[in-house]
């Protein structure tokens, strides 16, 4: 270690994304979240495949006599789509949550961040690493629904389940944005996770239903409303984007007219639902990086 | 050469200015010592050389490189310890030091070299490949300085790299630095011996504003009364009759024990050169062996410093 007067090249950030990515993800797994998220995923498939199998429930595995094409996607809606969103959320929350927050808590970045690099490469870096680890346990929980669906319908994968897997791969890909910015903008890691849980598990949705029901309007705004594709693949036909019940008539019918109370529900076309997952994507992607730049390492 | 210049750097926190100003221009290969008391602005300033906090105005240059403007660029060939930073818990120091090689671009070839080298360095070669959340705060600290070593770089800014040592390990890190030629050295630290044994010139600040910055020699002869000090070792208990022999010397201002075989001497250089100190302490026959030059820096740093908040 002698030559201190030779000028040093630059690397690329590039490049230095994709180590931040490396060892981001080296931490990820071998860390214990990374086994408490598999844990998780695997005692909810477990409870399905026993459940079904034990009780063999007619919402997962249809009526007799029911055509099997409608009786597999009823397999794949029940038990992907029941639990789909909460694995996303959960996958975003546990590696994206404290994702920055915690390089400030924990201190870690002091040991990254005064190096040549710049703060837009560590957070792109970390980013795809929870994207990675996120995918892996999306991965594993579809993996495991598709050995319960091909046991009980041999030969059978919908095409709607490919394209739900897909919505939730993108859905995933915008809540790790939401919770990134959450982690940029918090210092304390428990904070930036439990408030990524709380407006992702039940904010959004409380916002989505008075906003539909109540206010009448449509909940575009929210990132649960766009998700809704998710599930929504998984019904043919697929739901009507506006659906409007009647209640409570003047003259005791339910004729719409005349009808007292009036609930509206919204469900979000295929390309309106990308759209609006797109747009978190990008939206809070950038939020989250702006928040990072300008935060300041103070003790 | 490398350099470190702050041009008027200011950090405001709302109403509180944690660095007011601060003019401070090094060049060379040296290491300078950056002290000042608790809350003078010192780990303040090194954040912003750092590009881990953010200047309110002014400028912070590494190698004429703007910090702020192109942070990339200034700290190419700049390395840098600031408070105790964590290493991600899972990872082992070689996958650590791995990351920041990959990250600084040292050449493919040479980083298991280097990393075995750096960790050598810092006596943690056997903890390789143990992973850092099992370690204690002074081996994770080891592991920190062992990181500002990986590059080569040109400038090494450590802030109290000692932090959490043992005393062997303060020790290795005053080898450490002694040993880092060709370069400059930034350090602070408020061990004022670990500064005068480690570092060529002193830069003292107080309330975010620079007092001095100069060589620790004339930092001492002007601000700390202009005596010369030493430390007088002896071969047997030093009494209080043999203190008062020293006392008496001619041009010796004071003489006093700092332990059982040791008097801390203060003479004025002008009227006695250290070398006939020592030779008249040694005719008096009181069986003193050694004579170790000790700075009056403590000495200056309180007529500069008058309080500590």
């Amino acid at each position: 270690m002698t030559d201190a007067s030779q000028p040093k090249a630059k690397v690329g950030s590039l490049s230095q994304v994709l180590t931040v990515t490396k060892y981001n993800f080296l931490n990820y797994f071998r860390a214990r979240r990374f086994y408490v998220m598999l844990g998780i995923i695997l005692l909810i498939t477990l409870l399905i495949t026993a459940l079904v199998g034990y009780y063999r429930p007619i919402s997962f595995l249809g009526v007799p006599g029911e055509p099997e094409s409608t009786a597999v996607l009823g397999f794949y809606g029940a038990g992907w789509g029941g639990f789909v969103s909460l694995v996303v959320i959960l996958s975003a929350a546990f590696f994206g949550g404290d994702a920055i927050s915690g390089e400030f808590q924990n201190k870690t970045g002091y040991y990254l961040v005064p190096n040549p690099i710049r703060r837009s490469a560590i957070y792109v870096g970390k980013w795809i690493a929870a994207l990675i680890a996120s995918t892996l346990t999306l991965a594993i929980f579809a993996a495991i629904l598709l050995a319960n669906g091909l046991y009980y319908f041999p030969g059978n994968v919908p095409w709607e389940f490919a394209q739900s897997l897909a919505f939730a791969w993108v859905y995933l890909v915008a809540a790790l944005s939401l919770t990134f910015a959450f982690s940029s903008l918090f210092k304390s890691s428990s904070i930036s996770i439990l408030m990524s849980v709380i407006l992702l598990l039940f904010v959004f949705s409380v916002i989505d239903t008075v906003s539909a029901s109540i206010v009448g309007i449509e909940p575009w705004f929210t990132i649960t409303y766009g998700a809704g594709i998710v599930t929504s693949i998984l019904t043919v036909p697929y739901p009507q984007h506006v659906v409007t019940q009647s209640l409570g008539s003047a003259f005791g019918g339910t004729n719409r007219t005349n009808a007292r109370f009036q609930l509206t529900s919204y469900n979000a076309t295929v390309p309106e639902g990308l759209e609006i997952l797109i747009v978190y994507f990008i939206v809070m992607g950038l939020l989250g990086l702006w928040l990072f730049e300008r935060k300041e390492f103070t003790s | 050469m490398p350099s470190l210049e702050a041009v008027q750097l200011t950090k405001d926190y709302g109403s509180f200015t944690a660095v007011a100003g601060l003019n401070l221009s090094v060049h060379g290969t040296k290491c300078v010592g950056f002290l000042g008391p608790n809350g003078a602005g010192k780990t303040t300033t090194m954040k912003m050389f750092t590009g881990l906090i953010k200047a309110s105005s002014g400028t912070a240059l590494i190698n004429g490189v703007d910090v702020q403007k192109d942070k990339k660029g200034a700290l190419a060939s700049c390395s840098a310890l600031i408070e105790t930073p964590e290493i991600y818990g899972s990872l082992t120091p070689k996958e650590a030091l791995l990351m920041l090689c990959e990250i600084r671009g040292v050449p493919k070839v040479e980083r298991n070299k280097r990393i075995d080298e750096a960790l050598g360095q810092v006596k943690m070669t056997e903890w390789g490949n143990k992973k850092v959340g099992s370690f204690s705060k002074g081996m994770k600290q080891r592991v920190n300085v062992a990181s500002t070593l990986l590059s080569d770089p040109q400038v090494i800014i450590l802030d109290e790299p000692s932090t959490g040592l043992d005393p062997r390990g303060m020790s290795e890190v005053r080898s450490i630095v002694k040993s880092l030629k060709d370069r400059l050295v930034f350090m602070s630290s408020h061990l004022l011996a670990e500064v005068t044994e480690v570092c060529q010139e002193v830069a003292l600040i107080d309330h975010g504003k620079l007092l001095v910055y100069d060589t620790i020699e004339n930092v001492t002869s002007k601000f700390s009364g202009g005596g010369g000090d030493v430390q007088i070792g002896f071969l047997t208990a030093v009494d209080d009759k043999t203190r008062d022999m020293v006392a008496q010397i001619s041009g010796v201002l004071s003489a006093s024990k700092t332990n059982d075989r040791h008097l801390a001497v203060r003479f004025d250089p002008k009227s006695l050169a250290q070398d006939k100190l020592f030779e008249k302490v040694a005719a008096l026959r009181v069986g003193a062996v050694t004579l170790e030059q000790t700075s009056g820096l403590e000495d200056a740093y309180l007529s500069l410093i008058k309080e500590t908040l």
